[in-house]
């Protein structure tokens, strides 16, 4: 349970806490294009090192962001596996690789060269992509920020009549109670473990029979917890986003500006350097 | 003789995180058999992780937690050349000693949590059956016991709880609060453990509540004489019902010893945020300004059987 990467905020003093959460917002979604416009060695090279930089900057130890990729394995190596063996190309690499079956077939082994700079290039891709969103937005930024940066980042829909505010508002909510739930969970487990409840042993029938004992708590105090948060947003009055002011307003600076252009200027280099036919470019 | 014993226990929670928090810092004592023990510190002084450490909810960072002189988070390994030498696996071949070891070990690590039942804080969140009888059953359910043995724990437990019988159909969902926390404190009463922990049995609830779960603490403490350990942080409830006390402050163990040695020693609770009872911090100021009264006053009912005694036999001498 405590590997789950959302809402793990990391505090630390480094210029990427203090890029403003919009402006973060906005650098994640180019970052995510500039993975998607790699195409040759080159190009993932650069993306590779500003990964590395980007991490460096953050201050965010090493030990954790290895952590949030160990969940990616399974789908790192299958995806890998899969281009190695589906990648069609010229330079076959394995000439004489056969398996025999009964009856005289034979099935052959065809690894081409490009399958294996595909699969090299997937992970590099899958890879960065997850370094590069978690450093900018879940380690960095407090869901609240975070989600007053979406709201503001969304206000052009409000012409057409999305609820902007209330999106927001809920957004927030439901991610402050994230680690307030997962408290609740393992404290209602170690009231029922102390009562002699098994979680780990026996068939799936039986764990998933065992966790009603926590479920069922579970549920009755986060309805609990719902009712008593309404009643003291009332008492507050708290009527939607109407006439609400903000208590942090959030300021553009500089530096922000300044991100913002210079991953422009990286997605533009990288374009520039996917044009040398080094070793190998993707399609 | 000592139940329960800590040996420089230490517990870290979030180690090698930015969060990591000491909860406990190298905490000794022991607790006696047969009596009511309190363990006072103010918030965030580590008594909750105390108790999750007695019954082997959580082990500790460094440091042995002692059941009757068994360290309770040994594995296999720590026991097996000691117990070799036991006069009831010596005559065994080794492998069939082994594997008998093997399977005491876990068996003890198994019943552990019936041997020593711990009340969590606010236990009325953990209710989860459709009737009381049902919820007050689960921990007997999981010991494995008969239905007859499970029904006669289940009327026992509903009876030291102060609860009527009629309670037992009911949905523990439609109890009141006061109700819902004896429901759960019969839950963990209905194993039979030797050991009752208590994590602030009587918050939140009115005087009058507090009163009544105390005193049927005491009651069930005195019918089955088990050992009691509960936790608060109200100096006076603890000196009204606790023959020993464990004061904890800022994760360390600052005192421990009878309500009398803890109470004298005034200075080792400055600076812990802990006080004296009301009562006898009056009572000792009275008798600064002249009046014949003992140092060791806890209770109003005591003070006030004393200032009586003190007045009728003023009134005689005038």
């Amino acid at each position: 349970m405590k590997s789950i990467a959302f809402g793990q905020y990391y505090p630390a003093d480094s210029p990427v806490h203090k890029i403003d959460p919009r402006a973060k917002v906005i650098l994640t979604i180019l970052y995510i294009v500039c993975t998607f416009l790699c195409k040759n060695v080159l190009a993932f090279a650069a993306l590779l090192l500003s990964a590395i930089l980007l991490t460096s900057l953050s201050k965010i130890p090493l030990r954790m962001i290895l952590r949030s990729l160990r969940p990616l394995i399974v789908i790192l190596t299958f995806t890998s596996l899969i281009n190695v063996f589906m990648t069609k190309g010229e330079h076959l690499l394995t000439p004489n690789w056969q398996i025999p079956f009964w009856g005289g077939h034979v099935w052959h082994i065809k690894i081409y060269e490009e399958g294996l700079w595909n699969a090299l290039f997937m992970i590099l891709r899958i890879v960065v992509l997850l370094i590069g969103t978690s450093v900018l937005l879940s380690y960095t930024t407090t869901p609240i920020a975070l989600t007053d940066a979406l709201e503001r980042l969304m206000k052009p829909l409000k012409l057409i009549r999305v609820p902007v505010h209330d999106i927001a508002m809920m957004t927030t909510i439901a991610l402050r109670f994230i680690p307030t739930l997962m408290e609740e969970t393992q404290r209602i487990m170690n009231a029922q473990k102390a009562r002699g409840a098994d979680f780990t042993s026996g068939g799936l029938i039986r764990r998933a029979k065992s966790l009603l004992p926590v479920l069922i708590p579970l549920l009755v105090s986060a309805f609990n917890r719902a009712y008593e948060l309404a009643a003291a947003m009332e008492c507050r009055c708290y009527h939607g986003g109407k006439e609400k002011t903000k208590m942090k307003i959030l300021h553009l600076r500089f530096g922000d500006v300044l991100a913002v252009l210079l991953i422009v200027a990286f997605g533009v280099g990288i374009v520039f350097l996917n044009r040398f036919g080094f070793y190998y470019t993707m399609k | 003789m000592d139940k329960i014993v800590l040996d420089h226990v230490s517990f870290v929670y979030n180690p090698g995180t930015p969060f990591e928090k000491k909860a406990l810092d190298d905490v000794s004592l022991s607790i006696e058999a047969n009596c009511i023990t309190g363990v006072i510190g103010h918030t965030g002084s580590g008594k909750s992780t105390m108790m999750m450490l007695l019954n082997g909810l959580s082990a500790p960072s460094s440091g042995k937690v002692f059941l009757d002189g068994y360290d309770i988070n040994s594995s296999f390994k720590d026991v097996f050349p000691e117990w070799l030498k036991k006069p009831e696996y010596a005559t065994m071949r080794k492998s069939a000693a082994k594997k008998a070891i093997k399977a005491e070990v876990a068996k003890r690590k198994k019943t552990l949590c019936f041997r020593v039942g711990l009340v969590m804080q606010y236990p009325e969140y953990q209710l989860f059956e459709e009737t009381v009888y049902k919820d007050i059953a689960y921990g007997p359910k999981n010991m494995g016991l008969s239905e007859e043995e499970i029904k006669e724990r289940v009327y026992e437990a509903i009876r030291f709880s102060g609860l009527d019988e009629s309670i037992l159909q009911k949905s523990p969902f439609d109890l009141s609060g006061g109700q819902k926390r004896r429901v759960a404190i019969a839950g963990v009463i209905a194993m039979r453990p030797e050991v009752l922990v208590l994590d602030e049995p009587a918050a939140g609830l009115d005087p009058r509540g507090r009163e009544q779960i105390f005193r049927e603490i005491c009651r069930y403490q005195k019918a089955t004489s088990s050992t009691v350990i509960m936790v608060s942080h109200s100096m006076e409830d603890m000196a009204e019902y606790c023959q020993n006390m464990i004061v904890l402050a800022h994760s360390r163990l600052i005192a421990q010893g009878s309500c009398n040695e803890v109470f004298s020693n005034v200075s080792l609770l400055e600076g812990t945020g802990l006080d004296i009872p009301q009562i006898t911090q009056l009572t000792r100021l009275l008798k600064q300004s002249g009046l014949e009264l003992p140092e060791d006053v806890y209770t109003v009912d005591r003070a006030v059987e004393l200032l009586k005694d003190l007045y009728q036999s003023k009134k005689g001498t005038v």
